[in-house]
């Protein structure tokens, strides 16, 4: 479902400029759960991005779902977001002043929804995460973990096809980390496609499959054994 | 768009936004409007002072002049130059009937008076007057019993005083009744028939006045008039006429065309001229002040919207992660600077209208209130809305194109 080829990608600083992705070839198909590991700077923040695409790459090939990924104006880009794509970060970007609904009913909007029907999308997927009794609460009235299954509640609110999570359990403690991979795992047993960016080794075993990336180029790809986050909690 | 701007989510958002932003949300209402509030305050008061003006010269005619003889500064057809000039009743009907634009000839006389009431006594001035003063020059009669000179007084030689208000006050005892008692004039009696205000605009003022024929026979004076007043017709230049008058007036009394001097004149319409451009130079300064500071307003807003686009950097990224086009984020922040100038504007009108209601109560009420009827016509507030609108709008761009033209990823990095 998501096709990468050659993938470049620089970022000009002063008059040289740094080649942070060099080269990435990536294959994920439906149904798969992959974590992309290295250390900072090691462009795997940038490969997300660019498949998210909220940057784009430099050169190569990017086919999402069929789609060519390609020459996008800031209204396509923004509609394929919408249509395709879930976005969890790591300091969960939650709208302050909205409720935990009402976040989970903002890709919804821009969808073009009616109000009734955002109302009941919401409260279901809220309810899928576990927090409908907290529905009307402000994000500065929820714990990091219950941010954070909000954020989730959103992403999937507009039914993507690829979840990406850059660092979803960062700013987490380890229990909660493992209550929240513990649901990626549940939405990734029930079908979903989830990326996960991380630099953590036992989030990383959570996953089926492991790409590690190292300056710029791809280390390592394999599958692994998918350690149940349930045994933890 | 006309779905958006009734769609219930688009204003749950602007309130959202704004709410959640208390604080600018007032600064920069505060800004825009103070604008309105002194664009409709300066306005109304400069309507205010223009009724008042307009109200002190409606009981006169403006477009008056007032001539009256001196002497000739020229030899002229074996006169020698300094002779005296005297006007005569006849100059005043050759005027009427010969000059076109001139509404009415008012000959008057004039000179000082010793004036003795009981014990009371005072010099003042004393004019001979026809009845026709009274339309040209409108008396504000005090007394609704009393009455100006009329046709009878002069066919009669009646010895009656019209007096105004400052000699009632001077010679009679507080709410004493005028009408009809007696007062002296340089030893002859005359019966007060009516007192009239003074107003402080209009031109010479006479404190008494009694009739014309009356004078003529009690003084001594034969044809001869001290000077007359002449008020032109609505669509002739007063100035003009002036000229035309005193030629002809030359020509009548055999004086050199060019004699600037045999005749001296006090041109009233050109004084109200110079009060009405006065008014409409107010009028200006006070457009320039209000849109000014409404422009000021504006730019306040702007300014601010800018400082929270920046803030909301993040949030707008956020929103463009989950779909938003850079339109619709653009859209979202003109309608909120709109919304904002809007209510702040509407804000600014009711308080300007009451500050309006408050100088018509404490400075607008009686006679010679400074402002009369302070206020704004209906079409000038909505121009000044309109022109917030559009202002609103305008400077709603700027942190628009502004929020939209960082990239979603370098607003989300935005801590």
């Amino acid at each position: 479902m998501l096709k990468i080829n050659q993938l470049h990608k620089s970022y000009p600083i002063g008059d040289s400029s740094l080649h942070v992705l060099k080269g990435i070839d990536l294959d994920v198909e439906s149904g798969e759960m992959v974590a992309i590991m290295g250390s900072s700077g090691s462009g795997k923040s940038t490969l997300l991005n660019i498949i998210g695409m909220l940057d784009e790459a430099d050169s190569g090939d990017y086919i999402l779902d069929d789609v060519p990924i390609k020459n996008l104006n800031e209204k396509k880009a923004a509609i394929y977001r919408n249509k395709f794509l879930g976005f969890i970060f790591q300091s969960f970007n939650l709208i302050n002043y909205k409720n935990a609904l009402e976040n989970v009913a903002l890709p919804l909007y821009y969808q073009g929804l009616k109000r009734k029907e955002r109302q009941e999308k919401g409260k279901f997927h809220l309810k899928k995460v576990g927090l409908l009794d907290w529905a009307h609460h402000l994000p500065s009235e929820l714990s990091g973990g219950q941010k954070q299954r909000v954020a989730i509640a959103r992403a999937l609110a507009a039914n993507p096809k690829l979840l990406l999570a850059d660092e979803p359990t960062g700013a987490l403690d380890t229990t909660t980390s493992y209550e929240i991979m513990e649901f990626l795992q549940q939405l990734n047993d029930e079908g979903k496609t989830i990326l996960i960016v991380t630099h953590e080794e036992d989030i990383a075993e959570m996953c089926k499959r492991v790409v590690r990336l190292r300056d710029g180029i791809i280390m390592e790809d394999k599958k692994v054994n998918q350690v149940r986050a349930s045994q933890y909690v | 768009m006309i779905k958006f701007l009734f769609d219930r989510d688009t204003w749950q958002e602007v309130i959202d936004s704004m709410s959640k932003n208390k604080l600018r949300t007032i600064i920069t209402m505060v800004g825009v409007w103070w604008g309105i509030l002194l664009l409709i305050g300066l306005l109304g008061s400069a309507r205010g002072i223009e009724n008042s003006f307009n109200r002190s010269f409606s009981d006169f005619a403006t477009n008056s002049v007032f001539i009256f003889g001196q002497r000739t500064s020229k030899p002229f057809k074996g006169f020698q130059e300094g002779r005296a000039v005297r006007l005569k009743l006849s100059d005043a009907e050759r005027i009427k009937e010969n000059i076109e634009g001139v509404e009415f000839v008012v000959p008057r006389n004039q000179r000082s008076g010793f004036v003795v009431r009981k014990a009371l006594s005072g010099s003042y001035g004393v004019a001979g007057d026809y009845p026709l003063l009274d339309v040209v020059q409108k008396k504000k009669l005090i007394k609704s019993q009393g009455r100006f000179i009329n046709q009878t007084d002069i066919d009669n030689n009646r010895k009656v005083a019209v007096i105004s208000e400052d000699i009632y006050k001077q010679l009679f005892e507080k709410d004493e009744d005028p009408f009809g008692e007696l007062i002296r004039i340089n030893d002859i009696n005359f019966k007060v028939v009516g007192v009239f205000e003074t107003t402080p605009f209009g031109g010479p003022q006479t404190d008494i006045h009694i009739p014309f024929s009356t004078f003529q026979q009690i003084y001594n004076q034969g044809d001869n008039i001290g000077w007359m007043m002449i008020t032109g017709e609505r669509e002739y230049d007063i100035k003009q006429l002036e000229e035309d008058i005193k030629l002809s007036l030359r020509n009548m009394h055999k004086i050199h065309p060019a004699d600037k001097r045999a005749f001296g004149s006090f041109n009233l319409g050109e004084l109200f001229k110079s009060v009405e451009s006065f008014l409409t130079g107010m009028q200006f300064l006070t457009w320039f002040v209000g849109i000014a500071t409404l422009i000021a307003g504006v730019f306040a807003i702007g300014n601010i919207l800018l400082i929270t686009v920046k803030e909301r950097t993040k949030e707008i990224g956020v929103r463009r992660a989950l779909g938003a086009t850079p339109f619709e984020i653009k859209r979202q922040i003109v309608v909120e600077a709109v919304f904002l100038t809007m209510i702040a504007g509407l804000m600014g009108i009711i308080s300007g209208g009451w500050i309006l209601i408050l100088i018509d109560k404490t400075l607008g009420q009686g006679d010679d209130a400074t402002f009369v009827n302070a206020s704004v016509s209906i079409g000038v507030v909505f121009i000044a809305l309109l022109i917030l609108v559009i202002l609103g709008t305008l400077i709603g761009l700027i942190p628009a194109f502004k929020a939209t033209s960082i990239k979603p990823i370098e607003a989300l990095r935005e801590e």
